[in-house]
């Protein structure tokens, strides 16, 4: 345990490096957030009654999205681990006594942590004090904002685990990039980052929040602002974990499968 | 003639210590640090000249090569090739020089190599004639004969450098840069750069210049060496001058220990 | 000088060629590439798709109006990065050094930045503007005459010039820092996607912004008004031209740029 904690450290130093560019993200995130909420503005004026959540909810919603964008983006790619695979540096990490699957889960959830970190605070600090009608709001109550924590996690790893089958996918295609484009514009449409899940017609609503892509973001944010009710946050927390546990069999037994076809065909 | 009088350049470049704790001290506070690449260099090359530029990493060996080629401003001093500023009039001027860095390519990596010369015909508006005359001549001196057909993925360093050396000549310049062009390659390869090089400043007059960490190269190729060390010349004579019993490189050491760099 | 332009579309023909030939080297990622990236912008229409099956209208465009804007914006977009987004690799360029190699040719740098590398992939992405701005012209509820074309036109070409200036505004801060150059998404990406709808709905002061700051709202809401009839006056139809101007402060940024550059690594 303790090497891929090491990994961890590594990774989240590494991350902090980049002062220039936390800055700039958190200037870009802030603006879109707010063009977001404008949009949301927009449509709630013209019809106040079609409107699925109440407005303080989704303008929470968005600057928690801002905020932890870096925790839920599938686009976001860990580059280093890209670039070993395609020029058969990974020859190297499978020397070494370790699985492949968890260093690059724990460098990959490093990665996120690190850069979420650097950003979410003054995000979400300037955001509790925008005026009322783009303010983020408080957490609905300590109990919400504590369930909150602990989907956000949730959340991540799935994020994570999902991540994982991009990397491993590049081991099987003879074009990772474009395989990669589709599979993750489709997750965001899907996860709610376009537009959040409530929004959607109610049957599609039912269907895509039983998929895995609901376990990411949605879930965390929606809990945040006290948008789901006691029934339906038991069935996501519970979807969370299952699926958490799926995704991580799955990604290793594949892992598997392209270390195997890594070794027979000499990098 | 390339005339450089009391040239500096220096760079500003932040500062990063390992650790945790300074990276994240690095969010808040930064610390630059000054390099200086050149302080006061003059040197004067005559038209045909053939000379060795050397000095060990960071001396400022690159820095200067990318002045007089026009690609860095200096911070002070005068620069003058054939009477012009290269900076200032860099259409004009960088159609006289040719320039091959040793690390880098300038051909395209996915096809023939003809392609990239045909490429490098359109952007220097070579006359056909003229072109058809130095491709000629090159691919026989060179030898490029085999290799002009293959994508530049499929070539050897040495093929490749060779080539390179060709890309940097078609449009027959005056002056020709050449930035460590051994580095990496295998002793057939080197001598045959070598004597090419050797060739092409005796027949064409070309002036030549070169910089390398192979003492080598210079003993077979230039009389003339400057030794540049911590961004000034310390040293510029005739190779015979400073040449002892005892093998080049052993001389050169010597003289990197005398200076201190 | 109209020498000289021959001389250069020449070249950027020949630089267009020797990419293709790459490109083709390697024909299945090629295509898939290709493929992913006409995939990709569906997203945003998407959103916009499933926003309306809720709402009937959004500050008084109904959904084939907001459609007609998005196909545009998306078009106006993709010429520009067909044209210019070459600018998108210079941070590597510079980083890597390669830059050197521009510099030491007697030709434009601009032309050559661009000529450099062709990101061919993105013909999918410029194919799926295509496929949208028809989509969106013939579900939109406007009687077309020759004004209205020419008013589209001139969108596209204004449109092409304002991204094209923002894209070079981009690479030439890449000769003052390499880092944090993300808040440029903001203008390009960000326009793009939030340009889907009319700049009004984002409020007064976006309007304004996008007048006299960074024109956007001159290729987009100005001359849309035209097209939908809420506004009849004609001087809208050469508004798009007006953006064009853009070029100029981008083109002294970069001149400037080049003269502060500092060649990297040996």
């Amino acid at each position: 345990m303790n090497k891929y904690l090491s990994f961890f450290r590594l990774s989240f130093t590494m991350g902090l490096q980049y002062r220039a560019a936390a800055l700039a993200g958190i200037v870009t995130q802030f603006a879109w957030g707010f063009l977001e909420i404008l949009v949301f503005w927009a449509f709630y004026r013209a019809e106040p009654e079609a409107f699925p959540m109440s407005m303080s909810a989704t303008a929470s919603y968005v600057w928690m999205q801002q905020a932890f964008l870096a925790l839920f983006a599938t686009w976001m790619i860990d580059n280093d681990i890209f670039d070993t695979i395609v020029s058969g540096n990974i020859a190297y990490s499978l020397c070494r006594p370790i699985r492949i699957y968890n260093m690059w889960f724990s460098k990959s959830t490093a990665t996120r942590v690190s850069r979420a970190a650097l950003r979410c605070f003054p995000i979400l600090i300037i955001a509790a004090f925008l005026p009322e009608s783009y303010r983020m709001a408080k957490p609905a109550s300590a109990w919400h904002f504590g369930l909150f924590l602990v989907t956000l996690i949730f959340g991540l790893l799935v994020t994570v685990a999902f991540s994982m089958f991009v990397y491993v996918f590049t081991f099987f295609t003879v074009s990772p990039q474009g395989v990669r484009i589709v599979f993750t514009s489709m997750v965001e449409f899907f996860a709610g980052a376009i537009i959040p899940l409530p929004f959607f017609p109610a049957n599609w609503k039912k269907v895509l929040e039983i998929l895995p892509f609901a376990s990411m973001q949605n879930v965390a944010l929606r809990i945040y602002s006290g948008s789901m009710s006691g029934a339906e946050m038991g069935k996501a927390v519970f979807l969370q974990v299952l699926w958490l546990v799926v995704l991580i069999l799955l990604g290793r037994c594949l892992c598997r499968l392209a270390e195997k076809k890594v070794t027979i065909q000499g990098g | 003639m390339i005339t450089m009088e009391h040239v500096c350049k220096s760079y500003k470049i932040a500062r990063r210590n390992a650790g945790f704790g300074e990276a994240f001290k690095a969010l808040f506070h930064r610390e630059y640090e000054v390099i200086h690449a050149l302080s006061d260099v003059s040197f004067t090359i005559r038209d045909g000249e053939m000379v060795g530029y050397i000095g060990p990493n960071g001396a400022g060996k690159s820095s200067t090569i990318k002045i007089l080629s026009g690609i860095l401003v200096p911070d002070s001093g005068t620069v003058t090739v054939d009477g012009r500023v290269p900076h200032k009039n860099r259409m004009e001027h960088v159609k006289e020089i040719g320039v091959v860095f040793g690390q880098r390519s300038q051909l395209w990596w996915d096809v023939p190599v003809i392609d990239s010369f045909e490429l490098l015909r359109d952007i220097y508006s070579i006359p056909r004639g003229i072109y058809h005359n130095n491709l000629e001549e090159l691919t026989e001196l060179l030898n490029l004969e085999k290799l002009l057909r293959s994508p530049v993925r499929q070539l050897s360093l040495g093929q490749r450098m060779r080539c390179e050396i060709a890309a940097s000549l078609l449009h027959s310049p005056k002056i020709l840069f050449l930035d460590e062009p051994t580095i990496g390659l295998d002793a057939v390869s080197k001598i045959a750069v070598r004597e090419f090089i050797r060739k092409q400043n005796e027949i064409h007059k070309t002036t030549v210049i070169l910089t390398t960490h192979d003492m080598q190269d210079i003993e077979a190729l230039s009389k003339r060496i400057i030794l540049i060390g911590k961004g000034k010349i310390l040293l510029d004579g005739r190779l015979e001058d400073i040449k002892s019993d005892e093998g080049i490189d052993e001389t050169v050491a010597e003289l990197y220990r005398a200076y201190d760099i | 000088m109209l020498l000289k332009m021959k001389e250069a579309v020449r070249l950027y023909g020949h630089y267009l060629s020797i990419n293709i030939k790459s490109a083709m080297q390697y024909k299945t990622s090629f295509f898939l590439t290709a493929l992913g990236q006409f995939f990709v912008s569906f997203n945003v229409f998407l959103g916009i798709y499933f926003m309306f099956r809720r709402f009937s209208s959004v500050e008084g465009f109904t959904y084939s109006e907001v459609l007609l804007c998005f196909s545009i914006v998306l078009l106006e977009f993709s010429l520009a990065e067909m044209f210019a987004r070459g600018f998108d690799l210079f941070p590597e360029m510079v980083r890597t050094g390669s830059f050197d190699q521009v510099l030491i040719r007697p030709r434009n740098e601009i032309l050559q930045v661009l000529g450099n590398k062709f990101e061919l992939t993105r013909i999918g992405r410029i194919l799926q503007a295509v496929v949208m701005f028809t989509y969106g012209v013939s579900h939109c509820k406007v009687e077309w005459n020759l004004i209205k074309i020419l008013t589209v036109i001139f969108m596209l070409i204004g449109g092409c010039a304002v991204f094209s200036g923002l894209f070079l505004i981009y690479a030439s801060l890449c000769f003052f820092t390499m880092e944090g150059l993300e808040f440029m998404n903001i203008l390009t990406d960000g326009a793009r996607e939030y340009g889907r709808y009319p700049v009004s709905i984002y409020g007064k002061k976006a309007l304004l912004l996008t007048t006299f700051l960074i024109p956007y709202a001159l290729v987009q809401y100005y001359p849309l008004l035209y097209l939908l009839e809420k506004d009849n006056r004609s001087f809208l139809v050469v508004v798009p031209l007006l953006a064009v101007w853009f070029l100029i402060p981008s083109y002294a940024l970069w001149r400037f740029g080049v003269r502060h550059y500092q060649s990297s690594g040996s």
